[in-house]
């Protein structure tokens, strides 16, 4: 130990880094060998079950994945972005939306999508025909817009009082203020956090099983779920898996790159 | 080419502020200013900070809500809950200290969105008007540049053709120089300059002294919240009859000075 300690700091830094290097080894080796892998294999990675989930896992798992996502964000956005505007402006309706915020980031998205769903066709006789998930898909947008509208507030907050002060002295109304001047620099500011919120809800879709899907409308994972019960085989997860990924992993690096491009001006 | 000033047509004067007064919260800020800008005039305000110089300027435009008191702007009172303001506010061109461009817009751009949606200008109307004003300026080769692409001379300048772009009748400075590099703050005043030549009304807060002496008709000393002293600028600057005039003026043309006599005010700027 002695020895150790009077080597040169960068000599004693490599050693360092290498023993760990070498203990990481050891513990994946320790776990690694017992497990079971062509049992694994066989369960988990697949690769005839996989061929057997080609091409509807995209065509229709993916695709009414991405339909939700879209819907939920697109939805969640604009009503968000009404509840924000509401939050700033206080009075009763800056106290509804806090309210409905507050209420809805706090309960499970389960919940909600759970009662909107079964909710909707008893409260309104004449939507008893509408399928499930148009109810999932509403609540998917109830809940999002709770979200997004903290995002956009923060947003629009963050613009600095001088640019509303300029066009307002301009003649601006303040709905034209808000309109051309104010928002969109606030959303220039959000697109980061409202892209992570963008996969959340990608995942998130995943709940709309819920509300009862027919075939047709499976989204990922229920598609997945129903696949392992029919082949008593895992590999559809993983299958599920991959495809989230693909989505997810661009749109995160995408991100990552906007939020440089548009830090430094403008 | 010069400034195309619009002349305003109602004999009286375009700004007239009978005891005001504004407080935020406890802190009275403006107490009882009076003050009258006629046609074609330039006025000069100074004073040290916290004496509610920009305050006051915010309270014409009604950036700020008067407490008490009484402006007219163009013949409206803007204290009246029935007057459009926004429609006054169309016809008064303001310059903030920090510019405050739009960032996601070029100088084409920040120039032409008020004319194109308050105005309801065509947009080729739009863009001549810009361009002319942008050339007035000295920008005409800085149009296509967002504001981040600018100096701060060129971004105060682009400002003030934004403004003038409105055609306002009336001008409003709130230290248009203060947050440039020295030798950026001649392009602006030049700009100034030409303006108040070509018969611009203009209110100007300013700690260019110079300025206020050569270009501007009457100058205006406030502290405290009121206006200690007002005259012909050329008198007020170099030949002040109060006190605290005179020490304001001291520090500001002179401000490594030390005086004992100084009242233990501060003057950040
Ligand atoms: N929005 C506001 N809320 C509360 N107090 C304010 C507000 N704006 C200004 N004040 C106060 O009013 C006083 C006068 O401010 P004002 O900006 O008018 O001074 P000024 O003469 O322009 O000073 P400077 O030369 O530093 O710009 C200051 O004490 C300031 O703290
Ligand atoms: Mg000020």
């Amino acid at each position: 130990m002695a020895a150790f300690i009077h080597l040169r700091p960068t000599t004693r830094r490599r050693l360092g880094r290498w023993a760990t290097y070498v203990l990481a080894v050891v513990v994946v080796v320790v776990v690694a060998l017992p497990v079971n892998w062509p049992e694994i294999g066989r369960l988990f990675f697949n690769p005839e079950i996989a061929a057997k989930m080609w091409p509807t896992v995209v065509t229709v798992a993916l695709k009414n994945t991405l339909i939700y996502t879209f819907a939920g964000f697109v939805g969640g956005t604009i009503f968000g972005t009404v509840l924000a505007l509401m939050k700033i402006g206080r009075g009763p309706f800056g106290a509804f939306a806090t309210a409905y915020i507050e209420f809805f980031r706090g309960i499970p998205m389960l919940l909600t999508i759970f009662a909107i769903a079964f909710m909707i066709p008893i409260a309104f006789p004449g939507a008893s025909q509408l399928s499930g998930v148009v109810g999932g898909v509403i609540g998917l947008i109830m809940v999002t817009a709770a979200y997004t509208a903290e995002i956009i507030r923060s947003g629009i907050q963050a613009v600095p009082p001088g640019q509303a002060e300029a066009a307002r002295s301009l003649g601006m109304s303040s709905l034209q203020t808000m309109f051309w001047v104010v928002l969109p620099q606030g959303f220039r500011i959000v697109i980061p956090p409202l892209t992570n919120e963008f996969v959340m809800l990608l995942k998130d879709t995943s709940l709309i099983f819920i509300a009862g899907l027919m075939v047709t409308e499976k989204e990922l994972t229920t598609f997945a779920r129903d696949d392992v019960s029919k082949y008593f085989n895992a590999t559809p997860l993983m299958v599920a898996a991959a495809a989230y990924l693909v989505v997810t992993l661009p749109l995160t690096w995408m991100a990552g790159k906007l939020e440089k491009k548009l830090d430094p001006k403008r | 080419m010069s400034y195309l000033v619009p002349s305003v047509e109602s004999a009286q004067p375009p700004v007239v502020i009978r005891g005001l007064h504004k407080s935020f919260g406890d802190n009275e800020v403006l107490r009882g200013i009076d003050l009258t800008v006629r046609s074609g005039e330039v006025v000069c305000i100074i004073g040290p900070s916290g004496s509610g110089k920009s305050t006051l300027l915010r309270c014409v435009n009604t950036l700020e809500s008067p407490t008490r008191g009484s402006i007219q702007l163009l013949g409206a009172e803007v204290t009246d809950p029935d007057v459009e303001i926004n429609q006054v506010r169309t016809h008064v061109g303001m310059v903030f200290q920090s510019f405050n461009l739009f960032p996601n817009m070029t100088a084409i751009g920040n120039c032409t969105i008020a004319q194109r949606q308050v105005l309801k200008r065509s947009k080729a109307e739009a863009i001549e008007i810009a361009k002319k004003n942008l050339t007035m300026v000295g920008l005409s080769d800085r149009m296509d540049y967002y504001p981040a692409q600018l100096s701060g001379g060129q971004q105060q300048r682009v400002a003030i053709a934004r403004a003038l772009s409105m055609d306002p009748k009336v001008m409003l400075f709130d230290e248009p120089t203060a947050a440039l590099d020295p030798e950026l703050v001649g392009d602006v005043l030049a700009v100034m300059r030409d303006l108040a030549k070509a018969g611009m009304t203009m209110l100007v807060v300013t700690h260019e002294m110079l300025f206020a002496r050569d270009v501007s008709d009457r100058t205006i000393f406030m502290d405290g919240g009121v206006i200690v002293e007002e005259g012909p600028s050329a008198t007020l600057v170099t030949a002040p009859s109060h006190k605290r005039t005179q020490i304001f003026l001291k520090r500001v043309l002179n401000p490594t000075a030390i005086d004992d006599s100084e009242l233990g005010e501060t003057e950040a700027d």
